[in-house]
């Protein structure tokens, strides 16, 4: 018998319920206004009283209406098929709703019922399995899409009967399994899973040490990430995050890429809607939409269903990950999730924390960052979820409980400094405050110099310097002024100006430039580090500042030219040329 | 008057600045009511105890109040009728017009589908280069003004919306002085442009907590030429602070814990539902929104502006360039961020680049100019940058160039090539080959 009960009380989307039997934190209820049935989920429980967010708008809602209990918490519908779509913070398919307007209370199923898929059993008749376990696989868009013995199935199983290799629609029985009272279990392509719990059937969450190339060299080169790493970028609005956010999604080499545009602009949005189906993986050179699955609650979508939205997406990337697959996963932002917790918090009347978050607001972040990482699944695979979040600090204030709290458990921190932004030095990410740990780790270092050199890190720390010095002295000249130090002062800012346009600077919006290959940027990082080390003899500063533009000039000409064509090549005479008239 | 189906309640039992509750049943959500004469709004349910707040303010209302609910949420009756009219916060006829007929649409609609919408692709043409050029507006954008209450923003707001060559212009006017009202009225009179305007007006003259309900009037009659009539129209929102202030006062009164600088914890969400409104329709019509968010000493990081700042595409700084003595769009701190969609696309291919050069080499300016004020000597190269600075203020940012975009273009050219050498731009050699004045 589910619970039923009558609204009471509304405030905003914030709804209290008289019922009549028991309710579970978390649970979905559904509150009838005028024949539609609007979702909500249970936050709160005073007595009889139930507090329930309304993931709609409340618009004409009176007490007495009807409600509904489902006896389950909000949840995804886990299947082929989520690859390509465009779902809201439910899961619905933001395609199959009808009209150019959101209806309330209209929802619709995420998968396509009818669709066969090719199915390759993988276990056999006699099989010990258990939640998690492959029974088989389809292929969505080229990827082995693993079909699972439900994750919520805790015990374990033995496989009575699997179906021969075929094409089956997702709701067909293709495996019966029995439990050990002897009841048998029929398991199709779909299962449930609810959001706001990790899925943690694996063996082992090892430390993540893969570099996972982005194609942005500030981020690859300089601060790199790691498949199953977590990364965050906080940033002023103006600064970049948005574009520096889809660079990343484009190009990133990952199986899977999930993309929550969480409380965020539409357009945005409809930038990869119109985009993505169009652009091609540089990996695979299949579309990139192929690969992608977009959550979107934008900013004017319901607030409580944005917060859903992260975790909708997360879950949807664990269920990627069982699959032995490298997930990428990006929200942003996750600023306007805070926000979410602190709208609904503020109508409960909690005592608020700082900034009036909720005090519980460290907890949340900490815990949605853990559910990334590296894993190695039971039956020995490995998977991944990466995850990198923005934050859209209040006022550009880094002192704010959102970048703060993230601080503390992101690996990466990718600082977007207004200064470079005014200065069109993109992406301004700030070479000297950002960070990535990863690079301090053994297994990495072990790995990036296996997989492309040996001195990798040395240089990369070498240029770190170079650049932390030419700072320095560029605050020097500003205090003491050109003549007010040595010429040798000049020579080393202009080669933290060199490393600055040509390796940190990159142009979004131009074909070749916007993203670099792994190989390519070792050979610019190689370019770059000889023309460091060098010794230059100027007489005058003002030579400097020509001589350093020209050398500049050419090697972005570089970035801009196809990497070794005739035009390349001819560029890098030109520049041997020029660094030859001034070598010592 | 009420009606015979509408049940009158006069038990009042509670009041406060702004709000009342009242004993009563079958009430909706977010449903208007009068009280004593006056509208109001639900806000609050508890059981039996309705809570409505007043737009006009509660003075002088008694305990025994005669409270009237409507059945309705705020609504607007849209149709071509509206073209041409000015009206207030609840829609009614301020120009001495007759009420027009029309559907009545509830204000504060649904949102559309994002996977409806079409990406923004139509440039917006002002003439003004500081906008055209470096941060070109195109048909289904929202973006404010960041300005100082003594900046002209009105005067560049109306020359926006003239040239903008929308169907249907609708100013929603919040807090707005009687005198710039009265200003946009004559502009838009001798223009000939007074059938293409919609205006939905709360004056400093009228209670405060009125203008919540302008945005929502304003983009539910936009909605109505957009989506029915397929017409671009473009909405004036002028000014959102004081939207903020209202909302403010509201959730004061109602007891809601604020958030960063007083303002509601929900501020975000607030704005965002609005100026999220802008869109490109399927059908061709389009919803383009300019506002103005006034601040206080230049202040961005108040959580007025912050918040804009997040949710829209971009905004525009207005600044006296003492230099050449005229008011310029601020290259630096001003962006459109849907420009990369028409930049090189609807126009030259040279656009995106010459533009990040041009501003990079003003930045140089900048530079040099602090290096100056601080008495260092200043190399060939910053004596350089200050004399392009000044020609590129004067012939390009300045708020009173009226020109085309390729005329734009060559003239950003002709400053680069009177100043610099082609390899100080930091270009694409192909384009700087094809352009550069020799």
């Amino acid at each position: 018998m589910l619970t039923k009960g009558k609204v009471k009380g509304v405030i905003s989307n914030l709804v209290i319920v008289e019922v009549n039997g028991p309710v579970s934190q978390n649970e979905i209820a559904y509150i009838n206004l005028d024949g539609t049935d609007m979702m909500s989920e249970v936050i709160k429980v005073v007595g009889k009283n139930v507090y329930v967010q309304v993931f709609e708008s409340t618009r004409g809602l009176k007490v007495g209406s009807e409600v509904e209990f489902r006896g389950h918490m909000l949840e995804v519908t886990l299947g082929p098929g989520l690859l390509e779509r465009n779902l809201d913070g439910l899961q619905n398919d933001l395609d199959k709703l009808e009209g150019v307007f959101l209806k309330r209370g209209q929802y619709s199923f995420p998968l396509d019922n009818d669709k066969l898929w090719d199915f390759k059993p993988i276990a056999k008749v006699g099989d010990i399995v258990s939640g998690g376990s492959w029974l088989g696989e389809v292929d969505e868009n080229y990827q082995p899409h693993k079909i699972m013995v439900p994750f919520v199935m805790s015990e374990q199983y033995t496989i009575k009967s699997i179906v021969a290799e075929g094409k089956y629609n997702i709701h067909h029985t293709i495996a019966v399994v029995v439990d050990k009272d002897g009841k048998e279990h029929e398991l199709n392509m779909i299962q449930k899973w609810p959001v706001k719990v990790p899925v943690k059937l694996y063996k082992d969450k090892p430390r993540p040490y893969k570099l996972l190339e982005t194609g942005v060299r500030t981020i690859d080169t300089l601060n790199p990430i790691v498949e199953g790493g977590t990364g965050f970028i906080p940033g002023a609005f103006g600064t970049g995050k948005t574009v520096l956010q889809h660079g990343i999604s484009k190009q990133a080499e990952a199986d899977i890429v999930i993309i929550a545009a969480c409380g965020e602009r539409a357009n945005e949005v409809v930038e990869i809607f119109t985009e993505f189906p169009e652009l091609e993986d540089p990996h695979t050179g299949r579309k990139l939409m192929e690969r992608t699955i977009i959550v979107a609650n934008t900013s004017n979508m319901p607030v409580a269903a944005r917060e859903a939205s992260v975790y909708t997406a997360m879950t949807i990337g664990e269920y990627y990950r069982s699959m032995g697959l490298k997930v990428l996963l990006m929200a942003d932002s996750t600023s306007r999730w805070a926000q979410a917790l602190r709208e609904m918090s503020n109508r409960l009347e909690e005592l608020p924390g700082p900034d009036a978050f909720p005090m519980d607001l460290s907890a949340i972040i900490s815990n949605f960052y853990g559910r990334a990482g590296h894993v190695v699944l039971n039956n020995g695979e490995e998977g991944s979820i990466t995850f990198i979040g923005t934050v859209s600090p209040a006022g550009g204030n880094l002192k704010e409980p959102v970048t703060e709290n993230t601080k503390r458990v992101a690996r990466c921190y990718y600082a977007l400094e207004q200064d470079r932004a005014d200065r069109k030095r993109y992406p301004a990410i700030n070479p000297i405050e950002s960070y990535s740990k990863y690079i301090e780790y053994p297994e990495f270092e072990e790995y990036i110099s296996t997989q492309i050199s040996s001195d990798w890190t040395t240089k990369v720390s070498d240029i770190k310097n170079r650049l932390l010095r030419g700072k320095e002295i560029s605050e020097q000249i500003n205090i003491l002024g050109d003549d007010g130090v040595p010429v040798e002062y000049h020579i080393t800012f202009w080669k933290s100006e060199l490393i600055d346009f040509v390796i940190l600077q990159q142009d979004a919006f131009d074909s070749i430039d916007a993203v670099t290959p792994i190989e390519r940027q070792k050979y610019i990082l190689d370019m770059i580090i000889d023309i460091c080390n060098t010794d230059f003899e100027f007489d005058d500063f003002n030579k400097v500042a020509d001589y350093f533009k020209k050398v500049i000039d050419i090697c972005r000409q570089m970035n801009y030219a196809e990497f070794k064509s005739e035009q390349f090549d001819n560029y890098r005479s030109q520049l041997d040329e020029l660094l030859q008239s001034k070598e010592v | 008057m009420a009606k015979a189906f509408q049940k009158i309640y006069t038990q009042i039992t509670q009041i406060t600045k702004a709000t009342c509750s009242v004993k009563a049943t079958d009430v909706g959500y977010e449903e208007l009511a009068t009280v004593d004469g006056r509208l109001a709004q639900v806000v609050k349910i508890i059981g039996d105890e309705v809570t409505l707040q007043i737009f006009q303010g509660t003075e002088g209302i008694p305990t025994n109040a005669e409270v009237i609910f409507h059945g309705k949420a705020p609504s607007l009756k849209v149709g071509t009728q509206l073209a041409g009219r000015f009206f207030n916060a609840y829609g009614d006829p301020i120009d001495g017009g007759p009420i027009p007929e029309g559907e009545e649409v509830q204000i504060g609609g649904p949102s559309v589908n994002p996977v409806r919408r079409k990406q923004p692709s139509e440039l917006i043409a002002t003439g003004i280069a500081g906008i055209d050029l470096n941060n070109t507006l195109v048909s289904g954008q929202k973006i404010p003004f960041f300005a100082d209450p003594d900046q002209p923003f009105n005067q560049v707001m109306a020359t926006v919306a003239l040239r903008a060559k929308a169907d249907k212009i609708i100013l929603g006017g919040m807090g707005m002085t009687n005198d710039d009202y009265l200003f946009y009225k004559n502009v838009f009179s001798n223009a000939g442009a007074l059938d293409r305007i919609i205006s939905f007006m709360n004056t400093t003259e009228d209670p405060a907590v009125e203008r919540i309900l302008i945005p929502d009037m304003a983009l539910t009659a936009a909605e109505y030429f957009a989506v029915e009539h397929n017409e671009n129209v473009l909405v004036l929102l002028s000014d959102m602070t004081s939207y903020a202030d209202a909302l403010s006062i509201v959730s004061n009164r109602m007891d809601q814990i604020p958030s960063k600088d007083s303002m509601p914890g929900s501020l975000y969400s607030d704005l965002a539902k609005i100026y999220e409104k802008a869109a490109q329709f399927p059908n061709g019509g389009s919803i383009t929104i300019i506002a103005v968010t006034t601040l206080s000493g230049g202040d961005i990081t108040h959580a007025v502006p912050d918040n804009t700042g997040y949710i829209t595409e971009g905004q525009l700084f207005l600044r006296r360039d003492s230099d050449i003595g005229k008011v310029v769009v601020d290259p630096f701190r001003s962006l459109s961020r849907l420009k990369q969609l028409v930049q090189g696309k609807k126009t030259r291919e040279d656009h995106p680049q010459l533009m990040n050069a041009a501003v990079r080499l003003y930045s140089d300016a900048a530079n040099a100019k602090t290096k100056m004020e601080n008495g260092f000597d200043l190399t060939d190269y910053d004596q350089r940058t200050l004399s392009f600075a000044k020609d590129y203020s004067e012939l390009i940012l300045s708020i009173d160039v009226n020109l085309d975009t390729d005329e734009m273009l060559d003239t950003t050219w002709d400053i680069l090539s009177d100043h610099f050498r082609p390899e100080e731009v930091n270009m694409r050699r192909e384009l700087v080959d094809k352009y550069w004045k020799k």
